[in-house]
């Protein structure tokens, strides 16, 4: 009984390896899942939620909707965002108001846990699929997300 | 077929008529020992470059794609990396027996190397025990093995080196009855003998059932010797860092590095020769224009053919199972591969007889 348990053994144990390699092979044929980056470069689909760079969107008339609240520069936790406002006049109600001057954000100490977008309650700010941050000083890393819309202004007034 | 032996033949003659007898076997040793070397660095880069595609494809990726047209220099950039790293220097190790063994395991890898029969007529030693030959000298690795466990003073070293002792002794054992089980068939130790008798058919089907066990056996135990695979123990990157070679570096760790990759390239070499007809082409008798159509194929192609399929056997082997524990390890070998092969041996006797 002992032989025949024994040679059962091993014929299962080889049956069993066979059932391995054969996945394995499965394996080898399935299509690769690498990502050939610089040359893909524009073809690639991301993801809807994907987290590459903070933007605030703006309209076609270079409006956008953010209302200076600073919300979002309380809810960083590094400190990435500064809100630079100003106080003004309403025209229609007399009231003071306060108006977006600037718009900081810190590429290099953002770590894009998505706070500040969550918060916001006006969605002034979104996230965008780009994600080629590289560049060569620290400097360049600080950019200003609302445009500067005086120029335009001036010009309509003119 | 395409005949080595006219080309050899015509550089001794040439060297005879214009040196004396010495001068021109020296000439010979030098030029033999010359092409054997540049074969060697040239197939380790082969093997290295196609370890990593056939892994990378296991894995669904790519592999090496950038330095070539489909990474095919890869290998050669990582050999000029390595040859311009620095040795480290040891502190309270060994240094003659550190600088020795590297030297000892590719002198044993070399020497089996240098008695392969690579294409018809292209065999630089043919001895009469040639098959002992190649067992003897694949076996010197295991000295160069222990001794750079040992001078290195460290217990990483140490480890690899024990395990990698008991391993290859335990192997050698499973390995040598599987060859013998072809010696019996063949009646003859002499390799170039053992590839002539397969000319009809090769002795994996000469032998029915017995040499089918005896080559599944012998890779099984090969791929064991060469510290591979689910039996890489010696190395255990997860536990013993890089075993025996752990603290080499620059070339030195090259050596070890090109010794296991050719020690895997001799073992598949060993392996189509005596199983799977070697150079011979694929003959069946009766079929007289499909034997012609088969002999049109250069030797050297039909036995780098078989080599590289046995060595796609090991790969996918490997990146198939997880590693063995020692005790696995070796209650493998003693527990079943050696009865298999003791009783494959009287198999094999009974199929001769009869």
């Amino acid at each position: 009984m002992k032989v025949i348990h024994y040679i059962q053994t091993i014929l299962l144990s080889i049956y069993r390896l066979t059932q391995g390699m054969y996945i394995t092979m499965l394996n080898m044929m399935r299509p690769k899942v690498t990502e050939q980056y610089p040359e893909n470069r524009g073809k690639k689909e991301y993801g809807e939620r994907f987290r590459g760079l903070l933007v605030m969107p703006h309209d076609a008339e270079n409006h956008h909707t953010c209302t200076a609240c600073g919300i979002c520069a309380l809810n960083c936790p590094n400190g990435t965002i500064r809100v630079i406002s100003r106080k003004e006049t309403d025209p229609v109600t007399g009231k003071e108001k306060k108006v977006l001057d600037k718009y900081m954000y810190d590429l290099g100490s953002c770590i894009f846990c998505g706070l500040c977008t969550g918060s916001c309650p006006q969605e002034a700010i979104t996230w965008t699929n780009q994600f080629e941050h590289a560049v060569f000083t620290r400097e360049k890393l600080e950019m200003q997300l609302n445009k500067e819309i005086k120029k335009q202004e001036v010009k309509k007034q003119e | 077929m395409l005949d080595f032996s006219n080309v050899t033949n015509w550089i001794d003659t040439t060297l005879h008529r214009y040196l004396s007898d010495g001068w021109a076997l020296a000439t010979e040793f030098v030029l033999i020992a010359l092409m054997l070397l540049i074969a060697y660095a040239i197939l380790a880069l082969v093997l290295i470059y196609m370890e990593r595609k056939v892994c990378a494809f296991f894995q669904c990726r790519i592999g090496p794609n950038r330095v070539g047209k489909w990474g095919l220099l890869q290998s050669v950039a990582d050999m000029v990396k390595i040859l311009l790293k620095e040795l480290v220097h040891i502190n309270r190790a060994d240094h003659f027996l550190f600088r020795v063994a590297s030297f000892v395991v590719i002198i044993g890898s070399i020497c089996t190397f240098g008695a392969l029969p690579f294409a018809k007529g292209l065999q630089a030693i043919d001895f009469n025990v040639g098959v002992f030959y190649l067992l003897a000298v694949s076996s010197v690795g295991v000295v160069g093995i222990l001794l750079a466990g040992w001078s290195s003073n460290s217990k990483y070293t140490m480890i690899g080196a024990m395990r990698s002792g008991a391993q290859l002794i335990s192997y050698e054992i499973s390995a040598g009855l599987s060859v013998l089980a072809v010696v019996i068939l063949a009646g003859t130790m002499q390799v170039s003998e053992i590839v002539a008798l397969q000319t009809d058919r090769w002795f994996i089907f000469q032998g029915h059932i017995p040499a089918c066990i005896a080559f599944l056996t012998y890779l099984i135990a090969g791929h064991a010797e060469t510290n591979r695979g689910p039996f890489d123990l010696p190395e255990a990157e997860s536990e013993l860092t890089a075993g025996y070679h752990t603290e080499y570096s620059g070339i030195q760790f090259g050596f070890f590095y090109l010794a296991e990759y050719m020690n895997m390239f001799i073992i598949a070499a060993i392996g189509s020769t005596l199983f799977l007809g070697g150079w011979m082409p694929l003959h069946i008798p009766g079929w007289e224009s499909f034997n012609h159509v088969m002999d049109l194929v250069p030797s050297f192609i039909w036995f780098f053919g078989k080599t590289f399929f046995c060595i796609f056997l090991a790969l996918w082997v490997r990146w198939s199972f997880p590693r063995l524990r020692i005790d696995q390890l070796l209650s493998l070998e003693w527990k079943v591969l050696m009865p298999i092969c003791l009783v494959n041996l009287v198999l094999m006797s009974l199929v001769v007889i009869f």
